[in-house]
């Protein structure tokens, strides 16, 4: 058989056997190692970076399962860098395995890493770089070189490389990436979106490359995949033309500016498929070409025929506009001549199916020379690193441009009856979850799986037919536990392990290059650092610390700090322990460098988070780490639980720490836009859900949500003084007409005469002004105090909500200048009225003068209120005085000592004493009627000053022409 | 895209617009006879036993086609060609089929559908109700030739379902779940060992090939009475989602107000596309959860908000319009309707409903005299 075989492959091109493969494609794998076995050539050659030569061996071990990944990055910059994962049942595995069962060299012959992660240094460096580069398409960008080569594997998206990317972000990439995020983000998984810019672009290219590089072959294989299974199965074709089409050079353009590309190329395989009168390319692709492969025998058979496809394809689009492809091509045609010097024809070379024709071509050594000549060089260095079939898959955004690599594993695992085995692992994986699945559950997916697969018109039942049917048979038609079997299984969890022997992940040196340049190195002394974060090695220190720890390498601890109180320093307990190297090599699988490395494992970290507040607590440490690509997951992770989550409790509890981060935000000068929409968007679902809440709620309950509605007052305090200030900002550029709502908002809710009225207008008004002025979030931010007194308002009179609550909304409100003194006075005099059971006037009493909230004071001044509690104290019978004696104690044992003599001596001078100074002057109690205007005028710029607060804005009522004078002459 | 028409529609209105039938209501093998006679016509595939139609042209049939002879086949089914696949062929096997659905789906008119296309016949059909008896499954007596004659197969009445079995044809159980659970599983035999038994008369029934079964349920009702796992285990399930697209689901919503309002002798609106569109939108986004734009998150009330519903609120936005308002649909008219659909649960469903309010519609351009309508008649 080797005979004949053999003399049939050499036939074709005289030359070195030609495998042409479909990366990651399991057929191909099969059909890689049954011509292998066929031909025995002397040497390997295997489509992948050369500088990998020498890790070859390493596959060897024992330790070494895939799947991995060869990780190529520039020595002096480890965020550019590329990967070639590789699976079990990829065709490039499959060689370098059979290479060292049999002892003969393997080599790779693609282009060198050095000058592929150099091209695309070349991309990002002019941000208009894809426009130089060549016509249309060739925005390469970002991906460019990288994608190449991934591309050639089978179009993975290097992870690193795009998390490199943001370190160097060229401008360009900015957008692609950014749009990139956001549909990662979609799709729920969007590892990427850590990406920014550069990045992205490659993950479009690789995973995506499902989609860009569809253009040509590329997508049709990986929609395939999805839908059809049997392509799966075919595998042994499948094209590689994935492969080819790795084109990356196609893939990177639409890297840069993604799907929108996809459309105006002409897909090839489509083109055929047509004229044969087929209206899926890839039903056709199998019809044709994988069947009469697979019927005409022969360990070679497929491949010629794959070759001849390719060669039709490549005639008519030529190399489809990717020069790099044609100086690979060049290269690989160099190494393969140099292999046959060497050993002869005896040569087997496993390359994507696109190239092969390429290969074969006969080209003159000076013109491929030529090509290959002058290539720009960076230093990079190789080594093994784990990888996961969630990377291999697209779903999780790194893409090697596989959906199914778990299955695509079963079928290279499985010796025979596919699917049978298939189904029963489902059978097997849903009962651990407790579902009931019985033997006949397995026989009958088989069978509707089979008649599907007739119905269909396909030969074999393939994923999409099995999914089919475990969904109609096993999972009563239900998407949730299908899911599962899609996460678990299509998919898979399989984690790769390299050993111990592979060379350092790039992360290490990226975190030797920052500590020398940060001047920090680790020592495994303890010792304290001070970091003032207006000084710029200090910021980095803190961002590097903070990040660090985001990783689990605690080299650093915050402490608290001992002088200042400023946001602006930080106190960090420094110790570098020697496991602590592990951790950063455990790290390594987030990404190459520390910034993209932290970004990915905050991204992940969000997704994972179960409660509301760990994701609050994450935003806070994104804006600690200054990791501005991780904060929209984190945002979209945390609008999500917000929206879902019913319990208005977690919402306020988490809104504090949120308006919190806002405010680092400011101090570190990140751009919080995102967080506070998400912060505004909180807020008014806790306004929205806060009233009914506090309904029916026992002693217990109503103390929490009385210290909730503390916690989201202050928040929305400080908020709307966010917006404030960017509103300022705004306003000063001409934006925004000044005070059109607050004023509207004052009056009305003063004016207003009843409470139920004051609800309703008092809230409108603030709507409408906000709805006037359409996008400007900041009007929305300040109007967010608004509608937060009208909650309040909704609060304080609503007779089901508990009695504290009720007092502390008239007291918020009252403070707030938003409910008149003797409003107040009459919502005093309605619960404490004889109609009112004692307990809860005494609840009431403490939430409105309770606490620390400086309530004694109040009364001291406040001659009327102090007489209503008075009145009402005296007024209590006998027998509930000691039911409320307990409230009232705690009530009243909080006041400061000296405050509560005062309260005594009042009390017991009696009502009559001051009333007649009171009673003079319409100001406030217990200060002199009038103004002595000469003094107030001269204090008020300072406080003005003080608060921040705008000439005019929030001075109320009466004084506000004579203030605005005076403040045009200080200011001015 | 999954709704299709429930056949008081589109379907109908053109059945009658084509051959005018004395049937308020056609039969589905009737109305679309011709589309039926050209398939079996140039349908030369391979066809199971007692099939009409091979599985392949009853798929076309569902899903709409042109035929070589430049027949044109209509859609009768608008929705996803996988879910028609596997109904088909899990017809084409012998477990039974269970069609599952929110209100609204097109359940029964799919299962109409595929039984005429399969077996010709349509009208084997036992409606499911709680009162459904074990008769109405297996067989019940003629008690006059029961007393007179005593017991033998001439008194005997027998089911749809026996029927079927009898000729190998496709019998329908509309509304499964409903039955009571005891009258569920007289299904059990039938279903597995594919016979009836006759301990009256010591004889049964065996099913001839071709026999197969069509049941449909509310999945929202699931609990009504659930179907015991023996029974379900008999049954490949196929769950008709709700229209995917924003598209479809106006075009069907506008399709369906427009017949009803003419048969309400509604004087004509003008233009309410806008407001059906809003509708729609409304529905879609609280039904999954997330708006339009796939970048919030929402709670999703209680209420079904199947396609059916939205129908509803349009068509009495539309009389209100008519009789009371300017002739023209405009917000207000369509948000009252809105909050009744939507809460269906005082309490939980009003802070869903007004968060939404808040979160999404105010914001939205274009969108504020939807957000002052709705705030009024939620106030």
């Amino acid at each position: 058989m080797t005979g004949t075989a053999r003399g049939g492959s050499f036939q074709a091109g005289g030359g070195p056997l030609l495998l042409g493969v479909r990366h990651h494609g399991p057929g191909s794998a099969r059909a890689v190692r049954a011509a292998l076995d066929a031909a025995r050539p002397r040497a390997v050659l295997i489509e992948g970076p050369p500088e990998a030569d020498a890790l070859i061996p390493l596959a060897a071990e024992e330790d070494m399962r895939p799947p991995v990944a060869l990780l190529a990055h520039a020595v002096d910059e480890p965020g550019r860098s590329a990967f070639w994962p590789l699976a079990e049942f990829s065709p490039e595995w499959v060689a370098i395995r059979w290479a060292l069962e049999h002892e003969v060299p393997a080599r790779f012959i693609d282009l060198p890493a050095t000058h592929t992660l150099a091209w695309r240094k070349d991309d990002e460096g002019g941000p208009g770089g894809g426009v130089g580069n060549g016509p249309g398409g060739d925005g390469d960008s970002a991906a460019g070189g990288v994608a190449d080569s991934d591309a050639g594997r089978g179009g993975v998206g290097g992870e690193g490389a795009e998390r490199g990317g943001d370190t160097n972000s060229g401008a360009g990439g900015g957008t692609g990436g950014g749009s990139d995020a956001n549909s990662g983000v979609g799709a729920g998984a969007g590892a990427d979106t850590g990406g920014g810019s550069g990045p992205e672009a490659e993950t479009g290219a690789g995973a995506g490359s499902g989609v860009d590089t569809d253009t040509d072959i590329d997508i049709d294989i990986d929609t395939d995949t999805d839908t059809d299974t049997d392509r799966d199965r075919d595998r042994d074709l499948d094209l590689d033309t994935d492969h080819a089409p790795d084109a990356d050079p196609r893939a990177q353009p639409s890297a840069g500016s993604s799907a929108v590309e996809v459309g105006v190329r002409v897909d090839p395989l489509a083109v055929l498929a047509e004229a044969a009168g087929y209206d899926d390319p890839e039903r056709w692709w199998e019809d044709v070409v994988e069947h009469r492969g697979m019927g005409e025998g022969g360990a070679f058979a497929p491949f010629l025929v794959l070759e001849e496809a390719m060669g039709a394809l490549r005639e008519a689009y030529g190399s489809g506009g990717h020069d790099r492809d044609l100086v690979r091509e060049a290269y690989m045609r160099l190494q393969v001549r140099a292999a046959q010097r060497e050993f002869g024809d005896a040569v087997a070379v496993v390359c994507g199916a696109w190239h092969v024709p390429a290969l074969r071509q006969k080209t003159a050594v000076a013109a491929d020379r030529a090509l290959v000549k002058g290539l720009p060089k960076v230093k990079a260095d190789m080594t093994w690193v784990p990888w996961t079939y969630r990377r291999l898959s697209r779903v999780s955004g790194y893409g090697a441009g596989i959906d199914s690599p778990g299955w695509y594993g079963h079928l290279f695992a499985a010796p025979d009856r596919p699917v049978e085995r298939w189904m029963t692992k489902v059978a097997g994986l849903l009962r651990d979850e407790d579902r009931i699945v019985s033997s006949a559950h397995v026989i009958e997916a088989v069978r509707l799986a089979e008649t599907l697969a007739v119905m269909r018109g396909r030969p074999l039942p393939g994923l999409g037919e099995t999914t089919d049917a475990v969904r109609a048979v096993m999972c009563e038609g239900s998407d949730v536990p299908l899911a599962l079997v899609h996460d678990r299984l299509v998919v898979g969890d399989v984690l790769g392990e390299v050993p111990q022997a592979a060379p350092a992940v790039p992360l290490q040196r990226d975190l030797d290059r920052i500590q020398r340049r940060l001047r920090l190195k680790p020592e495994a002394l303890e010792r304290e650092l001070e970091l003032d974060l207006r000084k710029e090695t200090d910021a980095g220190r803190s961002r590097l610390l903070h990040r660090l720890r985001l990783l689990g390498v605690t080299w650093g601890e915050p402490v608290a700090s001992r002088g200042s109180t400023g946001t602006f320093r930080e106190t960090w307990r420094l110790r570098w322990e020697p496991e602590l190297s592990v951790r950063v090599a455990e790290a390594g699988v987030w990404g190459t460098t520390v910034l993209a490395a932290a970004t990915a494992k905050a991204e992940a970290d969000a997704v994972a988070a179960q409660a509301l507040a760990d994701v609050t607590g994450l935003a806070e440490r994104c804006l600690l780490s200054e990791l501005p690509a991780a904060l929209p997951v984190v945002m979209q992770v945390l609008a999500d639980r917000a929206a879902l989550d019913t319990d208005v409790g977690h919402l306020a509890q988490a809104l504090p720490a949120l308006v919190r981060s806002l405010r680092y935000g400011d101090v570190r000068g990140t751009d919080t836009g995102a967080l506070a929409g998400v912060a505004a968007g909180l807020a008014e679902r806790i306004f929205v859900g806060l009233p009914p809440a506090c309904a029916a709620l026992d002693a217990d309950a109503a103390e929490e949500m009385r210290r909730h509605v503390d916690a989201v007052h202050g928040a929305v305090g400080l908020l709307g003084d966010a917006a404030a200030l960017a509103h300022r900002v705004a306003e000063s550029t001409g934006d925004l007409p000044p005070q059109a709502n607050r004023t509207a908002d004052v009056p009305a809710d003063r004016s207003a005469p009843g409470h139920r009225a004051t609800e309703h207008s008092g809230s409108a008004p603030g709507h409408r002004a906000t709805e006037h002025s359409g996008t400007a979030p900041a009007q929305d931010h300040r109007d967010l105090r608004g509608r937060w007194h009208s909650v309040l308002r909704v609060l304080s009179v609503r007779d089901t909500v508990p009695g504290v609550v009720r007092g502390r909304a008239v007291r918020l409100l009252l403070d707030d200048g938003e409910l008149a003194q003797d409003e107040a006075a009459r919502l005093m005099g309605l619960m404490l009225s004889p109609g009112t059971p004692p307990g809860d006037a005494a609840a009431w009493i403490e939430g409105f003068v309770g606490g620390g909230s400086g309530g004694g004071m109040l009364l001291v001044h406040d001659e009327r209120l102090l007489g209503l509690v008075d009145a009402w104290l005296t007024g209590v019978p006998a027998e509930a005085f000691t039911d409320v004696l307990p409230l009232l104690r705690r009530t009243f044992s909080a006041y400061e000592p000296g405050v509560r003599r005062t309260l005594g001596e009042l009390v017991r001078r009696g009502p009559g004493e001051r009333g007649s100074v009171t009673a003079a002057g319409s100001g406030i109690p217990g200060f002199g009627a009038d103004l002595d205007p000469g003094r107030a005028d001269a204090v008020l710029p300072v406080v003005r000053l003080l608060l921040g607060l705008e000439p005019g804005g929030a001075a109320s009522g009466a004084e506000d022409d004579g203030v605005d004078n005076n403040l045009v002459g200080v200011a001015g | 895209m999954s709704v299709s028409v429930e056949p008081t529609t589109v379907e109908v209105a053109e059945v009658l617009a084509k051959e005018p039938a004395e049937a308020l209501r056609p039969h589905a093998e009737d109305a679309f006879a011709g589309e039926l006679a050209a398939l079996a016509e140039q349908d030369d595939r391979p066809r199971p036993a007692r099939w009409k139609l091979s599985p392949w042209a009853v798929a076309t049939y569902l899903l709409g086609g042109t035929l070589p002879d430049g027949t044109v086949i209509s859609p009768k089914y608008v929705g996803p060609r996988r879910i028609v696949e596997v109904a088909v062929t899990t017809l084409a096997t012998d477990r039974a089929l269970l069609l599952l659905g929110v209100p609204g789906t097109a359940k029964t008119w799919v299962s109409e559908h595929l039984a005429a296309a399969v077996s010709g016949d349509s009208t084997l059909l036992v409606q499911g109700t709680a009162g459904t008896p074990e008769e109405a499954i297996r067989y019940g007596w003629n008690y006059a030739q029961l007393l007179a004659n005593g017991p033998s197969r001439d008194a005997l009445v027998p089911s749809p379902v026996m029927r079927a079995m009898a000729e190998g044809m496709t019998a329908r159980v509309e509304e499964l779940t409903r039955i009571p659970a005891d009258v569920q599983d007289t299904l059990i035999t039938i279903l597995s060992e594919k016979t009836l038994p006759i301990p009256e008369l010591g004889q049964e029934v065996q099913a001839v090939r071709g026999f197969n079964l069509i049941a449909t349920a509310n999945d929202r009702d699931r609990g009504v009475n659930d179907l015991s796992s023996a029974l379900r285990r008999r049954f490949n399930t196929v769950v008709l989602p709700l229209p995917e697209s924003v598209e479809a689901e106006v075009d069907i919503v506008s399709r369906r107000v427009d017949q009803i309002g003419r048969s309400l002798d509604l004087p004509a609106v003008p233009d309410g596309a806008d407001e059906i569109r809003r509708v729609v939108t409304v529905f879609r986004e609280l039904r999954d959860g997330v708006t339009s734009d796939g970048r919030t998150k929402l709670k999703s009330p209680s209420g079904t908000l199947s396609t059916a519903e939205a129908i509803s609120v349009v068509t009495s936005g539309l009389a209100l319009a008519a009789h009371f308002g300017d002739g023209v649909l405009r917000a207000g008219d369509v948000a009252a309707g809105i909050l009744g659909a939507v809460v269906r649960d005082p309490a939980a469903d009003r802070v869903i409903w007004q968060e939404y309010l808040e979160a999404v519609v105010r914001e939205r351009d274009g969108w504020k005299d939807f957000y002052r309508a709705c705030r009024e008649v939620s106030a």
